[in-house]
C-alpha cells in the first residue's frame, strides 16, 4: 500500500510499504477514506518529538471502512468508522475510569520503558506518533491496523459524510475536553491562546458550555477571523499586549479560565521564547513553554488552567509561584477520545456542532508531503489539510 | 494499622530492591542459598482481575511461555516438577526441571530449579488484593545463580543483561494477557509476541 513515512526533520515521503495484517483477535483492518494532518504532526515534522524511526508511518486522525475484523472485534466489514488516535484496551483500571488516554496496556511492553523513564509511568499507545507511544503505524496511508477495535472506533451512520465526522478522531474531542477542563460557570470569561484547530474547537465548545465571553489570541489574521466567526472576541498578540488587554477586558479581574492550545512550539518575539528556541536548537531543552507561562500569569486568582497543547519534555521558568499563590487549578491530558465520541457524534448529527468550516485544503494522499509543507509554512491560510487516499490527482 | 505498605515491603524481597532498604539483597539471597553470587529482580504490578484468577493463570505453568519472553515452553510433569525450555542465542535452547517449593492458593507460588540446571534460579510470586475494586497486586521476585558451563554463561548473560528490564516487560505482558486477552504489539504478525494470538489454556 501507499503511505506517508517520516525520514527526518522536514522530510516526509510517500512510499510503498507492506499492507497491515490482523495480529491479535481484537484487531481490525480499516481502508482509509479520509485522514488529516494534525497540528501535533508538525511537532513530528519539526523533529520536536524523539524516538521516531525512519520509515514510520504518520497520521492519527483518520476514518474509513472496515475491511477485516478479528474474532474479538465487534466491527463488521463494510462499516464506516472513525478511529480515536488514542489506543485503549477498555479493560484496565484507567479505561474503566474512562481515562482512555492513560490506558495501561496499549503501549507494547518493550516500548513502554522509554516513557516510564521519562515520566515515571509509561504512556498509552497512539497511532503514528513515535515509539514513545508504541510505534504503531499511523493512518496517513491506504490501510491501517486498529488494535482493540472493539473499544475505540465509532460506527458512523449513513448520510453523515466524512468531513462532518473525521475530526471526532482527535481535535474535536480535544477541543471539547479542553473546554470541559475549564469547568465553566455562568458569567465566565474564557481566554484561548492559539486559534489552530484545537483552539477553534475549544472556543466552539466553551461557548456551547455557556461561557459568557470568549477571548481568542493568535497572530494569524485568518485564524482570528475564524475565531470571530464562532463568536469570540479576538486579540492579535503582535498588535496588543495580551495580559494588559485581558486585564482591561475583564474589569481587572482576569479570565476565569485559560486554555493553552499552542503547546511546545509557541511563536512570538519575546525574551523567554528566544532563549527557549536557542536551547531547543542546541538540545539543552525540548519544549518552548511561552504560552504556558502566559496563561498562568493571565489567569485570574482561583481560576482554571486547561492545557490541551502538547508538551513532551522539560520546560524552563514555569511561573510556579503564580500557579500556587493565585490558587490556580491545572488540568491537562492527552484526550480521552473514546469517552467523548458518542456525545459529539450525536451533536454533529443534530447539527449542533459543525467542524467542516475548518478544512482549507483537500489533497490526494499522494500529495501529503506537500500538505505538511504548506501546513507548516502557511499557517494563516492553511487551517486544516484533509488527505484522500482514493483521489489519484489533485482536485 | 495492620500491614501498612512499608511493613509489607520489609517482609517481601522484592520492594527491597526498590531501595526501601539499602541492603544488598542479591548478596543476602546468594548467602541464603549457599551460592557465591546471585542476581535478584523484584517488581510489582497491579492486574485488574480477581486474585484467584490471577493466581490460577500463573499456577498453570504452561502459560508462562506466553508472556515470559526468554521461555520457549514450560511443561508440567508429575506432581511438583515441571520441565522448562529456555531460548538461547543462535536459535539453541537449554532445558532444566523446576520444582514447585511453595503453593498457597491465591497467595503465593515459588519454584526452584532442580539439581543440575545450567542456571540455578528460584522465583516467588505473591498475590495480594489491591484496594477494593482495583484488582490484584502481583509481586515477582526472581533470583538467578551463577551459571554452569559455557552455554550456561551465555544464557546467564541473556537473562542478566538487563534483568530488571526483562522482569518489567514480562510482567507488563502478563498483565496485558490477563486484562485484555492479548499482548499489545505494533509489530507485523511475524515479529509479534506469541501470547497474543493463542487461545487461553
Amino acid at each position: 500500500m501507499r503511505a506517508l513515512t517520516w525520514h527526518g526533520k522536514h522530510d516526509v515521503r510517500m512510499e510503498t510499504v507492506d499492507d497491515p495484517q490482523i495480529v491479535n483477535p481484537r484487531d481490525a483492518i480499516i481502508r482509509i477514506t479520509s485522514t488529516a494532518i494534525c497540528g501535533s504532526d508538525l511537532h513530528l515534522y519539526d523533529s520536536y518529538i524523539p524516538t521516531l524511526h525512519k520509515g514510520d508511518i504518520l497520521g492519527h486522525e483518520f476514518m474509513g471502512e472496515v475491511v477485516e475484523a478479528g474474532p474479538g472485534s465487534t466491527l463488521k466489514p463494510g462499516e464506516r468508522v472513525v478511529v480515536p488516535f488514542v489506543i485503549a484496551c477498555g479493560k484496565c483500571f484507567f479505561c474503566e475510569k474512562q481515562q482512555f488516554a492513560a490506558c495501561d496496556n496499549s503501549n507494547p511492553a518493550e516500548k513502554a520503558d522509554m516513557s516510564e523513564v521519562m515520566y515515571g509511568y509509561p504512556m498509552t499507545g497512539a497511532f503514528g506518533y513515535s515509539h514513545l507511544t508504541g510505534g504503531y503505524a499511523g493512518g496517513q496511508a491506504e490501510y491501517v491496523r486498529v488494535p482493540y477495535s472493539d473499544v475505540g472506533p465509532i460506527v458512523i451512520p449513513d448520510g453523515l459524510e466524512d468531513e462532518k465526522v473525521l475530526f471526532l478522531s482527535d481535535i474535536l474531542p480535544t477541543g471539547w475536553m479542553a473546554a470541559e477542563n475549564c469547568e465553566i460557570e455562568p458569567g465566565d470569561t474564557v481566554a484561548v491562546w492559539g486559534c489552530g484547530p484545537v483552539g477553534l474547537f475549544a472556543i466552539q465548545s466553551a461557548l456551547i458550555m455557556g461561557a459568557h465571553r470568549l477571548i481568542a489570541i493568535d497572530h494569524y489574521p485568518h485564524r482570528l477571523e475564524l475565531a470571530k466567526s464562532l463568536g469570540a472576541e479576538v486579540i492579535n498578540f503582535h498588535d496588543v499586549k495580551v495580559r494588559e488587554a485581558l486585564f482591561e477586558i475583564t474589569g481587572g479581574i482576569g479570565p476565569d479560565a485559560v486554555i493553552d492550545a499552542v503547546g511546545m512550539e509557541s511563536h512570538g518575539f519575546t525574551i523567554d521564547n528566544i532563549l527557549d528556541a536557542v536551547k531547543a536548537t542546541v538540545k539543552l531543552g525540548t519544549d518552548r513553554p511561552h504560552v504556558l507561562r502566559e496563561v498562568i500569569l493571565a489567569c485570574r486568582k482561583g481560576g482554571r488552567v486547561s492545557v490541551p497543547g502538547v508538551y513532551g519534555g522539560m520546560g524552563d521558568k514555569i511561573p510556579i509561584g503564580a500557579l500556587m499563590e493565585k490558587g490556580l487549578s491545572l488540568k491537562t491530558a492527552q484526550t480521552h477520545v473514546q469517552k467523548y465520541m458518542p456525545h459529539l457524534l450525536e451533536m454533529i448529527g443534530e447539527g449542533k456542532v459543525d467542524t467542516t468550516f475548518l478544512i482549507s485544503h483537500r489533497l490526494p494522499l499522494e500529495d501529503a508531503p506537500n500538505g505538511y509543507k504548506i501546513f507548516k509554512e502557511q499557517q494563516n491560510e492553511v487551517t486544516k489539510v484533509v488527505l484522500k487516499p482514493d483521489w489519484k490527482e489533485a482536485a | 494499622m495492620s500491614d501498612p505498605p512499608i511493613n509489607r515491603a520489609e517482609e517481601s524481597d522484592a520492594p527491597d530492591t526498590a531501595a526501601v532498604h539499602q541492603r544488598d539483597v542479591a548478596k543476602e539471597a546468594a548467602e541464603e542459598r549457599g551460592w557465591h553470587e546471585a542476581a535478584l529482580v523484584g517488581r510489582t504490578i497491579t492486574v485488574n482481575r480477581p486474585r484467584q484468577e490471577v493466581y490460577a493463570f500463573w499456577r498453570d505453568f504452561r502459560n508462562l511461555g506466553r508472556f515470559l519472553e526468554n521461555i520457549e515452553s514450560v511443561t508440567p510433569g508429575d506432581d511438583r516438577r515441571s520441565h522448562w525450555v529456555i531460548k538461547a542465542p543462535g536459535g539453541r535452547t537449554v532445558e532444566w526441571d523446576s520444582v514447585l517449593t511453595e503453593d498457597m492458593p491465591g497467595e503465593a507460588l515459588a519454584w526452584e530449579s532442580a539439581e543440575g540446571a545450567d542456571i540455578k534460579n528460584t522465583g516467588r510470586i505473591e498475590f495480594r488484593d489491591g484496594p477494593p475494586g482495583r484488582g490484584t497486586e502481583v509481586t515477582a521476585t526472581i533470583v538467578y545463580g551463577p551459571p554452569a558451563g559455557d552455554l550456561g554463561k551465555l544464557i546467564a548473560k541473556l537473562f542478566q543483561r538487563e534483568p530488571k528490564v526483562q522482569a518489567r516487560r514480562d510482567l507488563r505482558r502478563f498483565k496485558q494477557l490477563l486484562e485484555t486477552g492479548e499482548i499489545s504489539t505494533s509489530e507485523a504478525p511475524a515479529a509479534a509476541p506469541r501470547g497474543g494470538a493463542q487461545a487461553k489454556g
